[in-house]
């Protein structure tokens, strides 16, 4: 709900938060009730007994049993009958059922790392399936943190030496706030990021990609789908033709050009080559390729190369293996963009998410850069 | 109040001669250092309590200037970290827990029950001496850097890892903590075997039954919150395994221990207030406190009770979970004695003659806002309900409804209702109606969003919330209502201290109350009353009935002197 810039619920997309809204707007409703009752007969008495009114004060009270009795009693029924539906809840709060997915949650100054059955982690991102039961087994490795989720309605401490556990089923994809919420130094407003909840389908899609939406890939598989995007694949084929030559083996050979000179074909020459044709036109070719400079990335190039470099051998049709270990990387960067995938295979070479930096993900808002600033 | 038999020996003989009282019976700075007069010892408080709350409550201002951004405006988040934590620190240990009994009581309890002194007058200058060397402490370990713990100081952040002045200030606080237990020994003495002949237990103003329930608790409560402070202190300097895990110990068991001294000391803090109440409402509508008896014993059955609550702050804490079903439960019992005090204040104003005077307003204050704070507190007792709320805005919310706006304006009540009694002197009555409605607007204002906060999910403690920029209208709202109710605190500072200079005199009993206190002259002799007074009237001894004939003859009276046309 939200009226104007004003916000007037936070989101409910848990099992728990139909119920625990319900308790919640009971309670609200008896307290503008009896706040109300108070308000109004302390404000109505104030005025129609001030000294000096025509109100009549004939008989005045002092002490009657039923009065007391009445507002000793009413409050405690009121009071026990909510106590029993707040308790049945927490009840249920504190039993995970059984089949109910685990996942690890280490809470450390300032960041959370998480860690799911299947090895992928991630860090200050919680991906979790909707509609099925997810129990989170946590523990703290220096101060008290608290793992919150306020869209979830759940929240518990993550204490050093000893696990506490946390369960919730998500019923409605989106992603939600994860806050520490128990105070743990100085970047505490920072300990946090993120919960996407993702249809089951998506989830699991998620999980057998390590963690991308995706499914990761080399270099040379990278290259491969931009050389057949932009079209390389209709000139250089695997045989030299009229209009261009073959690239098959090209990488290590010594190429001659049109004006007599000639380079050994490095990388160095293939980007070039790439992105400005006509520096060295190939001997037998005229000027038919098209300019790349400005159309490719950097990264482009580089996968493109390395797909050059083994065009015509069996590695071209090699898929990765590296699942587990590119997933490492990717939930460190916190980046699924397919774009940057040559990026995640590189930083697959340093899978120990601890080395990187503990900035919230997530896209910062209004004054992130601020504070980012601030905090160097 | 006619059959009080009492010596009028403070009333002045001579009117143009300015009377001896506590206060100008002696002039030099030693005579107030050195006093036992518990008076003088209450002024000493009211100037050093006073001047904490000055700087607590900028460093609040300043906790508020800072969220107006979600990403900060002036303050680092170390700094801000120790801001929030001094403000926490400085109210709770150096102004709520200590405020009104060492003020109000100090100065109230004797004259209330007819007695000359406290029962140890000199243990009660003592307790002035330790409460100041905890303050200078704490404030020397602000100035050498300041803590970052907040006020609960939880561990193992508190005992391994902060950096900071936690060991000084901690040693502040243990020290300040034996002045409570020696004014909790003091006042249950005095009021035990010092009462005037003739005030039995049920006579007794209901201030002095709500002093009496907050003693009991100081004494029990302030040594096991000392000693667990202490254990932080070993902890930190000598490795003394008992809070981390690193060493071998239990975090949380700090928990246990620290909640087990500070919840009650949110009695410690609210009980006093209920105190003042129950004297401003009885005596502003000139009747009788309506159930009398349940007022006086709902303060008992809360000190009692506010013993076995401590487990509702750690529902999440990794505690059992049918540890934490039992602590919910009396949870939810302690809110009935509250509940039947509200409803006992609402039905005394009924029927009664109500002079809106500035306590008087300040007390309906309390009252809407009381009733808030202390159903709020039921979404937090409740366990289920308890495990969103807990540490968010909504905490905040509740306890500042309960701390600021129950204990701060029953403070403000209290001071607007004894300052003639006090110094003798009347203020600007006219001022301090609109600062008392001033007041009320402030805090709503700056607190009621809070609730919404926690509602949304905002967790306190945070100096930033750029990811979450949808909560930033709230806080924007609570900060300009925090700079209405700065005006409100810094309004009485000027009209009370002018009418220290340029203020009526006030005579004895200027709002024609009722009790002992009254009887005496303003400001009272050193020992004051020059005679034992032999009480022999009942307590609040009003009679609304014969009042308002009386009220009604005067105008009646009046109109027909005024329009004697209206009688053609």
């Amino acid at each position: 709900m939200q009226f104007f810039n004003f916000p007037l619920s936070p989101p409910s997309a848990s099992n728990f938060s139909a119920e625990y809204d319900v308790l919640f707007y009971v309670l609200t409703g008896l307290t503008l009730f009896f706040s109300l009752i108070v308000g109004v007969a302390v404000i109505f008495f104030a005025v129609r007994y001030r000294k000096g009114s025509k109100a009549d004060r004939s008989r005045p009270l002092y002490e009657n049993l039923f009065l007391e009795l009445t507002w000793t009693i009413v409050p405690l029924v009121l009071g026990l009958i909510m106590f029993y539906f707040g308790t049945s809840l927490y009840i249920k709060m504190r039993t995970p059922p059984r089949n109910a997915t685990e996942i690890y949650v280490i809470g450390k100054q300032w960041m959370w790392h998480i860690e799911h059955g299947n090895g992928v982690r991630e860090n200050n991102t919680l991906h979790v399936p909707v509609g099925q039961p997810v129990k989170l087994t946590m523990i703290s490795q220096d101060v008290l943190h608290a793992f919150y989720i306020p869209a979830f309605r759940v929240q518990e401490h993550v204490v050093p030496g000893r696990y506490t556990q946390l369960w919730f089923t998500a019923t409605k994809a989106g992603e939600y706030h994860l806050f520490c919420n128990m105070y743990c130094g100085t970047q505490h407003s920072e300990m946090g990021g993120k919960v996407v909840a993702m249809e089951p389908k998506e989830f699991a899609e998620w999980m057998a990609n390590g963690g991308q939406s995706v499914a990761p890939m080399s270099m040379e598989q990278a290259g491969a789908k931009i050389y057949s995007k932009i079209g390389c694949n209709n000139c250089h084929g695997a045989e030299d033709t009229l209009h261009a030559p073959s690239l098959y083996g090209i990488y290590g050979k010594r190429r001659v050009f049109a004006d007599g000179t000639s380079l050994i074909a490095d990388e160095e020459y293939l980007r070039s080559s790439i992105l400005r044709p006509y520096d060295h036109i190939t001997q037998g070719y005229g000027q038919t390729m098209p300019v790349y400079e400005g159309q490719l990335t950097e990264e482009d190039v580089i996968n493109l190369t390395a797909y050059i470099k083994v065009l015509g051998t069996t590695t071209a049709n090699t898929p990765t293996s590296n699942v587990n270990r590119s997933s490492a990387a990717s939930a460190v960067s916190g980046n699924n963009n397919p774009t940057s995938l040559a990026t995640n295979a590189m930083q697959a070479n340093t899978p120990d998410p601890d080395a990187t930096p503990t900035r919230r993900n997530g896209s910062p808002a209004v004054g992130a850069i601020a504070a980012e600033g601030k905090n160097r | 109040m006619s059959t009080t038999v009492t010596a009028k020996g403070g009333l002045p003989a001579q009117p143009q001669q300015e009377e001896v009282n506590y206060l100008n019976v002696e002039h030099t700075i030693s005579s107030w250092l050195l006093t036992g007069d518990h008076k003088r010892i209450a002024m000493l408080y009211l100037i050093s309590t006073t001047f904490f709350f000055f700087l607590g409550s900028l460093a609040a201002g300043l906790v508020r200037f800072e969220l107006t951004s979600p990403a900060g405006v002036v303050l680092e988040s170390e700094t801000y970290n120790k801001v929030f934590s001094s403000h926490g620190v400085i109210m709770v240990f150096l102004f709520l827990v200590v405020a009104i009994p060492a003020i109000f009581g100090n100065f109230f309890i004797p004259l209330m029950i007819g007695a000359r002194d406290l029962a140890f007058p000199r243990l009660n200058l003592a307790s002035w001496y330790m409460y100041m060397t905890g303050g200078l402490l704490i404030m020397i370990g602000f100035i050498a850097g300041g803590v970052d713990t907040g006020w609960t100081f939880y561990t193992p952040y508190s005992s391994m890892y902060s950096n900071t002045q936690v060991s000084l200030v901690l040693v502040g606080i243990f020290i300040g903590g034996f002045s409570s237990i020696t004014t909790g020994v003091n006042f249950i003495a005095t009021i035990h075997k010092m009462r005037a002949p003739g005030m039995t237990w049920f006579r007794l103003p209901l201030f002095v039954w709500a002093m009496y329930s907050t003693s009991l608790l100081l004494i029990l409560g302030t040594p096991v919150v000392a000693i667990t402070l202490l254990l932080v202190v070993f902890e930190r300097l000598f490795k003394l395994p008992i809070f981390s895990p690193e060493l071998g110990g239990d975090p949380v068991l700090f928990q246990h221990l620290f909640w087990f001294y500070s919840h009650p000391a949110v009695y410690i803090m609210i009980l006093p207030a209920f105190g003042i109440i129950s004297e401003l409402i009885a005596n502003f509508s000139r009747k009788r406190i309506f159930g009398y008896h349940f007022v006086a014993f709902s303060s008992i059955a809360i000190a009692g009770l506010g013993f076995l609550v401590w487990g509702h702050h750690m529902f999440i804490s990794s505690q059992a979970m049918y540890e934490s079903v039992v602590f919910s439960l009396i949870s939810f019992l302690v809110a009935v004695p509250s509940a039947i005090k509200i409803f006992n204040w609402t039905t005394t104003i009924y029927k009664g003659n109500v002079v809106l005077s500035s306590p008087m307003i300040y007390a309906i204050g309390f009252l809407l806002i009381f009733t808030v704070g202390g159903l709020t507190g039921l979404y937090l007792g409740g366990i289920g309900t308890d495990v969103h709320l807990t540490a968010t805005y909504f905490v905040v919310a509740h306890f500042h409804y309960v701390m600021v706006g129950g204990t701060m304006l029953a403070f403000l009540g209290g001071l607007h209702y004894w300052w003639p009694k006090m110094t003798g002197r009347l203020y600007n009555e006219r001022i301090a109606q609109v600062n008392a409605v001033i007041m009320f607007i402030g805090f709503n204002l700056t607190f009621f969003p809070q609730f919404i906060l926690g509602w949304l999910g905002m967790p306190r403690r945070y100096h930033y919330y750029y990811f979450a920029p949808e909560f930033q209208a709230y806080h924007i709202m609570s900060t300009l209502g925090a700079t209405v109710l700065g005006l409100g605190f810094a309004l009485p500072a000027f009209y009370l201290t002018a009418s220290l200079f340029n203020g009526e005199k006030a005579g004895p009993n200027p709002w024609n109350a009722h009790g002992l206190e009254w009887e005496t002259s303003s400001p009272p002799p050193t020992s004051n009353f020059l005679e034992t007074p032999i009480v022999m009237d009942e307590v609040y001894d009003f009679d609304p009935v014969s009042e308002h004939e009386q009220d009604m003859a005067d105008q009646a009276k009046k109109s027909s002197t005024e329009n004697p046309e209206d009688h053609h």
